[in-house]
């Protein structure tokens, strides 16, 4: 059987999982076997009907009284003794970063290699993956061996389904035998998220800058931009290398992945590691000097110009068109 | 106190990846390299703890004969000691690198040169595995905080701090753990021109790593298939405000 972590933090699902769930269920249909979910700690309970939504035709609860928030090794040692108890053929995870942390986790425990980020599986043995380098601006083809084949299922590989006839779903419950050792590491406290900022993640309009914008102090134009819009600045590697702005407004493979209706990227030359942190925009419009900026090719729109001139004529256009 | 730190070294790709004919590699004869970016942040926290704390500091690569270059990039921001686990070039699957990771670390123990932080980054910018320090700390029966964004040594104790939705989660380990540090934990320096001059002349320690273990093995690599629209030029300069005002309009973004 296939099994599938399902994700959560304090309850709450992370929809990474339900699509590693739809990923698990697929690749379980190719090779004729049942999906299994596994959820970890007794707040986790009420996902098992979403787990069976998701495809789970059974659902390995594990509950511990240590169990009661994250805890990397323990978690990995609760997916271990599901492991042991079950052998499935394969285990997934999601490509998020607690996905990836926790499936490291078994995979060291077990002493097999792990697979991070795939978009596909061939279910032969070894199994071959095919799975995100570069934060997907390269693809690698892998041959993944061991039993069970661990890996976590790259973000968006494929979009979550439901199965039209989801069952009750059969519940086994299990008390792992959690070590002093697996909760060394835990969460012991929080601060939470400021409120009233546009998050860059979810924003609908982001105004990107880099190398271009000049200056720290050139980003006035783009904070202004971004807010006649009800959007929010992001920015380009170089411009948080420079210490032009913080790393939290970053969009990139080491930075925060945006999904906006519209991204207007003002002076980024569009570097790969770039690319894969605003390829989710649907729309770019690239403000850019150089029309050979790789920005500008990728785009669906674009102004050759300097932005330092477009930018606020573009301002005071939209000005004009709201006092209409 | 005593701080390792592992680095990648990769290429410096650009706008855009080429291959080489056989699929195994990127075309890199045209391509500077650079340190892996949550590693240079990991080198740079390394460097941040000596000065504060007072120790040694060592940094650690696997890989080819010219990854000296990356070591010596850490050596001019600080770091006072270079190791090169040294292959052919060919990558290393994460369980052989890791190994080949703790051997080093063991035998530094053996001759009294315990460490007390392993700093990794959280993956490496080209291969992506998300396990290296995992791996290594589980070896070594140590814990290991992976995906931090702010790290605070006290006495035998650390706190780390790392994102999650958009807050903030807080541990404490006792101290010797291993941490995967992300970009955004601090801005790196730029390496002093002394500091550039006193790198050059270090030595760097060369070891031969025996290779153990492995189970994910590279068969060939391929660029995603791109969905290339045409782009529609709006025009140029500021003469091209109106136009871009009307395509916000269109899209909805700016009221009609």
């Amino acid at each position: 059987m296939i099994l599938a972590l399902v994700e959560h933090d304090r309850g709450k699902p992370n929809p990474l999982s339900l699509e590693a769930l739809t990923f698990g269920r697929r690749l379980a249909e190719r090779a004729d076997v049942p999906l299994h979910a596994v959820l970890i700690g007794s707040e986790a309970r009420p996902l098992a009907d979403l787990s069976a939504a998701y495809g789970a035709s059974m659902v390995h609860l594990v509950t511990h009284e240590r169990l009661a928030d994250f805890a990397p090794a323990a978690w990995a040692q609760s997916v271990v003794e599901v492991v042991d108890a079950v052998a499935p053929e394969a285990v997934l995870g999601a490509g998020s970063d607690r996905g990836n942390e926790v499936m490291a986790h078994v995979a060291a425990k077990i002493g097999l290699a792990m697979a991070a980020n795939c978009v596909e599986v061939e279910p032969r043995e070894p199994y071959v993956v095919t799975r995100l380098r570069w934060g997907g601006s390269l693809l690698e083809e892998a041959r993944l061996e061991g039993v069970p084949k661990l890996l976590t299922v790259a973000p968006h590989a494929v979009a979550a389904e439901e199965v039209s006839a989801a069952g009750e779903p059969a519940v086994e419950t299990l008390t792992p035998a959690l070590e002093d050792e697996d909760l060394r590491v835990r969460v012991m406290g929080r601060t939470e998220a400021a409120e009233g900022r546009v998050s860059l993640p979810e924003a609908r309009v982001v105004v990107g800058g880099g190398r271009g914008v000049g200056s720290a102090d050139g980003f006035a134009m783009l904070e202004e931009l971004a807010s006649l819009l009800g959007g929010t600045v992001g920015v380009s590697r170089v411009v948080t290398s420079l210490g032009w702005r913080p790393h939290a407004e970053q969009v990139g493979q080491t930075g925060t992945r945006i999904a906006p209706d519209l991204y207007i990227a003002c002076g980024i030359s569009g570097a790969i590691q770039h690319m894969v942190g605003c390829k989710a925009a649907k729309q770019i419009l690239a403000i850019n000097t150089d029309p050979e900026a790789p920005m500008v090719a990728k785009a669906d729109y674009a102004v050759i110009g300097d932005l330092r001139a477009v930018v606020p004529a573009v301002i005071t256009e939209i000005k004009k068109a709201l006092d209409g | 106190m005593n701080v390792l730190v592992c680095v990648k070294r990769v290429p410096a790709t650009g706008g855009r990846i080429t291959l080489t004919p056989d699929e195994q590699e990127i075309d890199t004869r045209f391509l500077g390299f650079t340190v892996s970016p949550h590693e240079e942040c990991a080198v740079e926290e390394a460097v941040r703890l000596i000065e504060a704390h007072g120790g040694t500091s060592v940094v650690l690569t696997l890989g080819p004969s010219v990854a000296e270059e990356q070591l010596r990039d850490a050596l001019a921001m600080g770091i006072g000691e270079a190791i090169l686990l040294q292959t052919d070039g060919r990558e290393w699957d994460p369980i052989a690198t890791a190994n080949a990771i703790v051997d080093v670390v063991r035998s530094r123990e053996a001759a009294g040169m315990a460490f007390d932080l392993l700093l990794f980054g959280n993956e490496a910018a080209d291969t992506g595995d998300y396990q290296i320090g995992i791996r290594v700390a589980h070896v070594l029966g140590l814990p290991c905080v992976a995906g931090i964004k702010a790290l605070e040594v006290r006495g035998g104790a650390a706190v780390a701090q790392r994102e999650a939705d958009g807050g903030r989660e807080i541990f404490e380990v006792s101290l010797p753990a291993v941490f995967a540090v992300k970009e955004g934990i601090n801005l790196p320096r730029y390496p002093s021109v002394p500091g550039r001059l006193k790198a050059k002349k270090k030595e760097i320690h060369r070891i031969v790593p025996e290779k153990r273990g492995g189970g994910l093995e590279k068969v060939r690599l391929k660029l995603p298939e791109e969905q290339q629209g045409e782009v529609e030029i709006l025009g140029s300069g500021p003469e091209a405000a109106p136009r871009v005002v009307e395509v916000l309009q269109r899209l909805g973004i700016v009221p009609s």
